[in-house]
């Protein structure tokens, strides 16, 4: 049985429709790349598995481990098992990042039968984590993402996903607004986290995340569809076409193909 | 007049009735009375009050009662003569009634001297507490030395329908450093009115941290007049549900040059609760170089609570900065997702949401038991609230 089955999705946002009817399946340990240009509803997918109210869901259907995830609330997918590394990480003063994390690992954990973690085995579990990610502990201490470098925030998402251990992370353009040290440190992360348990799917726009987080599957959405799949070598396709080479427009209204 | 007669004929059999003070005091009584008698309460025709109907107090019945404040950390007593030099010379009764009421009932001030250079490392503390049905007028008179160090700390809590008027007035000395806090956890039947009237020196450093929690219908005013150099905090921070009305009037005058004066006050309204904060900052003609800022932000969790927000600046010098803005919020959707997608329930997030608003406020204040008595009455009020 597969992981996540996506099927003939379609969503709005306000009247507008973003998804045109996506299909995908992702079995265990897969690691699936969207990409597509901008507008293409890429980040749109990744919020709608999230469980993002902002948008819609019209018709279609999603199956993650045999059960329908378009029914449960957001906090019921991440006990699930579900991650999104955001594009934008969200600054929150006043909540410690330790606080959050610990109120998240514990919630989820309670939710499967586990036991709570106190202060003390929470900081073990975290500091492997933290060199993992080349992490300064202070960022522990501080309000999550306030002030945090866009890298920091970006390595902050993979910490996350490292301390939570989903079963499905999706990377929104986690590579997005990073240099190539902070590229190479998320990907290393991400890859460190790859086992036949885990699936991924890693939205971006660019090709050069995939040069270290290969992936198994290519799709590339535009106008709200998948207008193609393949195997790596459609990224490198990409690279060296781009957009226009499968005849779309990379603009923020695409029509569609 | 017969309407304000009317007011104040309660009153004023209670004040006929009250025993005899030193002359110096019974004057300052008498004319205090007569200024309430012609002012009567306000009312929301009056600018000042112009959010707060204070009806419901004018219309009570109350009997007069002493306020008793259990008062620790003062060393040794204030000089004799210094009640007399200070006591209504500060919170002016000439356009409040509150305070013509409260000095009309002058009788045990609280009168705290903090001598010359004295560094106070434990928090002076003044504990008022007020019994069902009745009215007190407590009234505390703080005169800090100059190069003094000192923290004060006012709570005022109580059992039952009852009216608390309140006059602090502080003196503070040159270059002396003090930290004030008030802490109000009223009953939540219980009315409450206070003026803090502080008289700071040529390079002081004050803060005042007003927090206001308990009460059917509060009112708060907070004067401070800076003089040269002067760096003045002004914090506060109201929590308010069902039915509860809070009113924070703060005014900041600026009269010598070089004052800087940060303010920040925050709200949490819930319910069909109210709020208004005016923040009045005066710079006066002589206060160049004035550095002032004022900040008033507001979390609104229902759809039905209120708020009223107002600066006024009265700017009369041209070299000086100052800005000010207010904000009223609802908790942020995408902070609310961002959690929710981590996990924590949409409950807890929200009250993990609604503490962190306050946090701020929170995180500034010194007194480790005030602020850990307060962190964990808001970690209950919205723990309970998430539930």
């Amino acid at each position: 049985m597969s992981l996540l089955e996506i099927k003939d999705l379609h969503a709005t946002v306000g009247d507008r429709e973003i998804l045109k009817g996506i299909s995908l399946t992702v079995n265990a340990g897969e690691v699936h790349a969207i990409m597509g240009p901008n507008g293409s509803g890429k980040s749109t997918l990744a919020q709608v598995l999230a469980g993002r109210e902002l948008y819609t869901v019209t018709s279609g259907e999603v199956i993650y481990r045999g059960q329908d995830l378009l029914g449960l609330a957001p906090e019921d997918r991440a006990r699930a098992g579900i991650f999104l590394a955001f594009q934008y990480p969200v600054e929150i003063p006043g909540v410690s990042n330790m606080y959050f994390l610990k109120a998240a690992l514990n919630t989820i954990r309670k939710s499967q039968g586990l036991e709570e973690l106190d202060a003390f085995d929470f900081l073990t579990l975290v500091r492997d984590k933290m060199t993992l990610m080349n992490m300064d502990q202070t960022l522990l201490n501080r309000p999550v993402n306030t002030g945090f470098s866009g890298g920091e925030k970006k390595r902050n998402e993979i910490f996350q996903m490292a301390v939570l251990e989903p079963k499905l992370a999706v990377l929104d353009e986690t590579d997005s607004g990073l240099d190539i040290d902070a590229l190479k440190l998320v990907a290393h992360g991400v890859n460190t986290l790859r086992s036949p348990e885990r699936s991924m799917i890693v939205v971006t726009h660019y090709q050069r995340l995939l040069d270290y987080i290969v992936p198994d599957f290519v799709h590339v959405l535009a106008g709200g569809k998948i207008v193609k799949s393949g195997g790596k070598e459609l990224a490198l396709q990409l690279e060296k076409e781009g957009y226009a080479g499968l005849g779309i427009a990379d603009d923020e209204e695409v029509a569609v193909v | 007049m017969s309407a304000v007669a009317e007011q104040t004929g309660q009153w004023l059999a209670d004040f006929t009735r009250q025993e005899g003070v030193a002359p110096w005091m019974q004057e300052l009584r008498i004319s205090a009375f007569q200024r309430f008698a012609e002012l009567g309460f306000p009312t929301t025709h009056d600018e000042e009050w112009r959010f707060t109907n204070v009806a419901p107090i004018a219309r009570a019945q109350f009997v007069h009662a002493t306020s008793v404040p259990l008062v620790t950390g003062v060393g040794v007593g204030p000089e004799p003569n210094l009640a007399e030099q200070y006591l209504g010379k500060l919170a002016s009764f000439r356009d409040n009634a509150f305070v013509a009421l409260n000095t009309a009932f002058l009788r045990d001030a609280v009168v705290i001297q903090v001598p010359r250079g004295a560094v106070v490392d434990k928090p002076i503390r003044i504990e008022y507490t007020t019994a069902d049905g009745v009215h007190t007028a407590p009234r505390a008179l703080i005169v800090v030395g100059a190069d003094a160090h000192c923290t004060i700390v006012e709570s005022y809590s109580g059992k039952g329908r009852y009216f608390t008027n309140a006059v602090t007035e502080i003196v503070v000395g040159d270059r002396a450093v003090v930290d004030h806090y008030k802490v109000q956890r009223e009953d939540v039947s219980a009315f409450h009115v206070a003026t803090l009237q502080a008289q700071l020196g040529r390079s002081t450093n004050f803060s005042t941290h007003s927090i206001s929690l308990g009460g059917a219908l509060v009112r708060n005013d907070v004067n401070v007049v800076l003089s040269e150099g002067t760096e003045a905090t002004v914090n506060g921070l109201y929590i308010v549900n069902g039915t509860q009305h809070v009113d924070n009037h703060t005014s900041i005058d600026h009269a010598k040059p070089h004052g800087t004066s940060h303010e920040l006050y925050k709200g949490i309204l819930d319910d069909k609760s109210g709020a208004v904060f005016n923040g009045r900052i005066i710079v006066r003609k002589d206060a160049q170089k004035t550095d002032s800022k004022q900040t008033n932000k507001n979390l609104v969790l229902s759809d039905d609570a209120v708020i009223d927000t107002k600066p006024e600046l009265q700017i009369h010098a041209d070299d000086v900065r100052c800005t000010h803005g207010a904000t009223i919020g609802q908790l942020d959707a995408e902070s609310l997702f961002y959690l929710q997608s981590r996990g924590i329930g949409k409950q807890q997030a929200r009250s993990l949401l609604t503490y962190a608003f306050a946090q701020d406020i929170i995180d500034r204040i010194q007194v480790p038991d005030l602020r850990e008595q307060l962190e964990k009455f808001l970690f209950e009020k919205f723990h309970e609230h998430g539930k």
